[in-house]
């Protein structure tokens, strides 16, 4: 009899741990995430893992403006300097415990303090976050920085569970506590990292996938051959290459948007020696060589049109693109006189490249339009941790390098122009720009910012430190039983709605 | 013996020692630096400055060395500057993966190679062994990456027979582990069972034309037990060494195919740490296969000295 009770107590305990119907969702990545810790993590693809696992105080639209996710609302103070957030109340961590305006506080104060922290330049305006209320927070500015609830839509803004914070401390990667959809489960190096629902999320209504598993996938057409073969039901980064492919295939879906960042090419304007040459001193050389490049043609031949052209840090769909000075058309006659203006026949240049196909298929066109204006570009393939330094060194003369995009505009622009700015890897330096630039990120109002930008626009448009390309899509491919996703300019995926059909 | 074995293991020491002055010494000559490789896109001199720090790459490198050997001696090979995980977790972590691979790739090579050996050797000079040196030199010649991904649109996509990619630890699941290892290992043990079906076939050649087969023969003998007991066995000796040193060799050409099939191996830890600067790992990773290789090339003579009762003499 006993026994008999105890195998029905089993069993009912299999059932009730087990769901019949769990639904599994496996997600082909491009590569791993490194640590999982929202303080210390710098990978893109790490954010992606998070935004099924982490929320943050507030979230990013389709349409990039910042909507309520941990914070139901916030107001700024007159003067800037002050921002105060509601938050939202029965949130539970992972772990159980609750979710309150000291948990904000803890989270903040250890993303500005922990050595390890990678968010301290995010936060660098915060002079002090402190809980006004159970559920209030108040964050009280150095200077005004309407940046800041940009940074809290992504891992600066991920309130992770205080107790586990303070246990693990610099290991907390090893396994991350966070308040989202998504608990962690485990995770094998280059393997894969799963997740699975968490019971107690206060949006779990609107979670119907029970199991989740990332799977890191380098090569793209593995990951797309897995996604046929019915191993992932879904991949992200899928190559522009592969877009035709999966659109005739009736039982996958394509999904797209234009991301957020750009690809350019960056001109030394004064970072040391090797800046010395004609094509760092004259603009003129510089207007000549964009103005030789046929964006539109790139586009069309490496990505297959899932690009779009670009002369600007936000893609011309973006309400900060600045639409007095268009996408320039392709003009060999007024680069030639530009050049010889500049009192040049040929200008050699050479340009370091990542050696990655696309990038060096994307080059060799531009090489060769530029070539017929008058630019002798050689191009020096580098792999891309050795580019990332010389660049860094000015060790180059012209450099492809791209970004991958911030929500606020300031993101894509004020730390790699402004004088001082923490990736100003051209060193252009100018008073005026930077100027226009901090005025821009101290206002709360968007038609001022949006006038500050464009001033800015017109005179890097004439400068040309950075010379910008174009900016690529974010591509994903799904099997046609997944059903609510929607594809978000940042790049990420967001799971709430996302629904598996058997 | 035993005196043999600890003689070739003492060698080891120094081997092992310059082996990893060599690797310590050529990856600080590496162009790029690695908290910069690690920060990417994410540049905050302040944060570089302390992890520069805590990791002590700013300290003279023969310093570092000096550092790193005295810890790896005790067991410590380091923090992953990637992932913060100890190099040796990682090891430990990974090595198992690449073992089962190279296993099952070796199980592959021989099962194709040394049949298709002896009977191209006993069948000189027919069809039988032009096929089978056809078969070989074209197994050699396909590059492992096409071919894998080719098995991979064929047998997965288009057939649905095989998992495209993924690792299946082997004691947490033995059928789904051997499933998804099986076209991996095939697409690795191909070109090994080229080189030992040439092996094979050269060292039957050899041993097929001695007296004491002919001797054998005379005896009226059947055919089979003169070519397998009396022709194989002796061919058996430099097969042997060769699979041992095929063996240590699979450990460390595992990269491509575990790059295709994206096993989480010793192969895709070793390119994942190159690109990333992660010198502590790839440090880790280097002594390692060097000391597999050791390991290999001792078994291969023990075993070379066991089967080759001659050899005993000359020791």
């Amino acid at each position: 009899m006993k026994i008999a009770k105890l195998l029905t107590t089993a069993v009912a305990g299999a059932l009730f741990a087990l769901p019949a119907f769990a639904v599994d969702l496996k997600i082909g990545l491009q590569d791993d995430a490194d640590v999982l810790d929202p303080a210390q993590s710098r990978t893109f693809v790490g954010r992606i893992v998070y935004t099924a696992m982490c929320d943050k105080l507030v979230d990013v639209s389709p349409d990039l403006k910042i909507v309520p996710q941990l914070a139901t609302e916030w107001s700024w103070s007159a003067d800037g300097k002050e921002l105060t957030m509601k938050l939202r109340q029965g949130v539970k961590f992972h772990d159980e415990t609750p979710f309150n305006a000291e948990a904000v506080v803890a989270t903040i104060e250890r993303n500005i303090t922990l050595p390890e922290s990678r968010r301290k330049s995010e936060l660098t305006s915060v002079a002090k976050v402190e809980a006004t209320s159970e559920y209030e927070v108040k964050f009280t500015l150095k200077a005004p920085d309407v940046t800041l609830l940009a940074q809290l839509s992504d891992r600066a803004g991920m309130i992770v569970s205080p107790k586990a914070a303070k246990e693990l401390g610099a290991k907390f990667g090893d396994h991350p506590v966070c308040a989202g959809p998504f608990k962690f489960v485990e995770r094998v190096q280059q393997d894969r990292i799963v997740l699975e629902k968490f019971q107690d999320y206060w949006n779990k209504d609107k979670i119907f996938i029970d199991k989740l598993t990332y799977l890191p996938i380098p090569d793209t057409t593995v990951r797309l051959a897995n996604l046929r073969s019915g191993d992932l039901d879904m991949i992200e980064r899928l190559a522009a290459t592969d877009a035709e492919a999966v659109k005739s295939d009736s039982s996958l879906v394509y999904a797209d948007a234009v991301g957020t960042g750009y690809m350019a090419l960056y001109t030394n304007i004064g970072n040391g020696a090797r800046a010395d040459n004609p094509f760092g001193k004259d603009k003129r050389l510089r207007q000549a060589f964009s103005l030789a490049i046929d964006r539109d043609a790139v586009n069309q031949i490496v990505y297959e049109g899932t690009a779009v052209a670009g002369n600007q840090p936000f893609p011309p769909s973006s309400p900060w693109f600045d639409k007095d000075i268009p996408v320039p058309a392709r003009d060999l006659d007024k680069a030639k006189a530009l050049i010889k203006e500049a009192g040049f026949d040929r200008v050699p240049i050479e340009l370091q490249i990542p050696n990655n196909p696309v990038a060096m298929q994307m080059m060799q066109i531009i090489q060769s339009m530029v070539g017929e204006a008058g630019f002798d570009v050689s191009l020096k393939s580098t792999e891309f941790a050795t580019l990332l330094s010389e660049q860094t060194a000015g060790n180059y003369q012209l450099s492809r390098s791209d970004w991958s995009g911030r929500v606020d505009p300031d993101g894509n622009i004020h730390q790699f122009i402004t004088c001082k700015g923490g990736i100003n890897d051209t060193k252009y330096c100018n008073a005026e720009v930077d100027k226009l630039l901090n005025e821009a990120r101290a206002s709360t109002d968007d038609a001022v910012r949006k006038q500050k930008y464009d001033a800015a626009a017109v005179i890097l448009n004439d400068d040309l430190p950075i010379i910008y390309l174009g900016h690529q899509s974010w591509i994903w491919a799904l099997h046609k039983n997944i059903t609510g996703f929607v594809p978000s300019p940042d790049g990420m995926i967001r799971l709430v709605g996302v629904k598996k059909a058997g | 013996m035993y005196t043999y074995i600890a003689k070739r293991l003492l060698v080891a020491i120094p081997t092992l020692l310059i082996i990893s002055i060599f690797v310590f010494s050529l990856q600080k000559l590496l162009p790029g630096d690695p908290i910069l490789a690690m920060a990417g896109e994410e540049r905050d001199p302040q944060v570089l400055e302390f992890l520069r720090e805590k990791y002590r790459l700013n300290d003279p490198v023969p310093y570092q060395y000096v550092r790193w050997l005295g810890a790896a001696l005790q067991g410590d090979l380091g923090i992953s500057l990637r992932t913060n995980q100890p190099v040796l977790h990682l090891i430990g972590e990974k090595l198992p993966v690449t073992i089962q691979l190279a296993i099952m790739s070796m199980i592959f090579a021989f099962v194709i190679g040394v049949p298709m050996g002896i009977l191209a050797a006993v069948k000189k000079n027919t069809m039988i062994d032009y096929l089978a040196n056809i078969i070989a030199l074209t197994g050699l010649s396909i590059p492992n990456f096409w071919l894998g991904i080719m098995l991979i649109l064929l047998v997965s996509v288009n057939l649905g027979w095989l998992p495209a990619s993924g690792y299946e630890p082997f004691f947490s699941n033995p059928l789904r582990s051997l499933e998804t290892m099986l076209m991996p290992s095939f697409v690795l043990g191909n070109a090994l069972a080229a080189t030992l079906m040439r092996h094979t076939r050269s060292a039957m050649l050899s041993v097929l034309c001695t007296d004491y087969i002919r001797t054998a023969r005379a005896k009226g003998l059947a055919e089979s037990s003169v070519v397998l007991e009396h022709g194989f066995r002796n061919a058996m000796l430099p097969i042997v060494t060769l699979t041992a040193l095929l063996f240590g060799e699979l450990l460390a050409g595992a990269v491509l195919t575990e790059q295709i099939f994206t096993i989480p191996g010793f192969g895709k830890l070793i390119v994942d740490a190159v690109f990333n600067r992660d010198y502590a790992v790839v440090q880790g990773v280097v002594i390692c296969t060097a000391i597999g290789f050791i390991l290999m090339n001792l078994l291969a003579d023990i075993l070379y000295v066991l089967l080759n009762p001659r050899m005993r003499a000359a020791l």
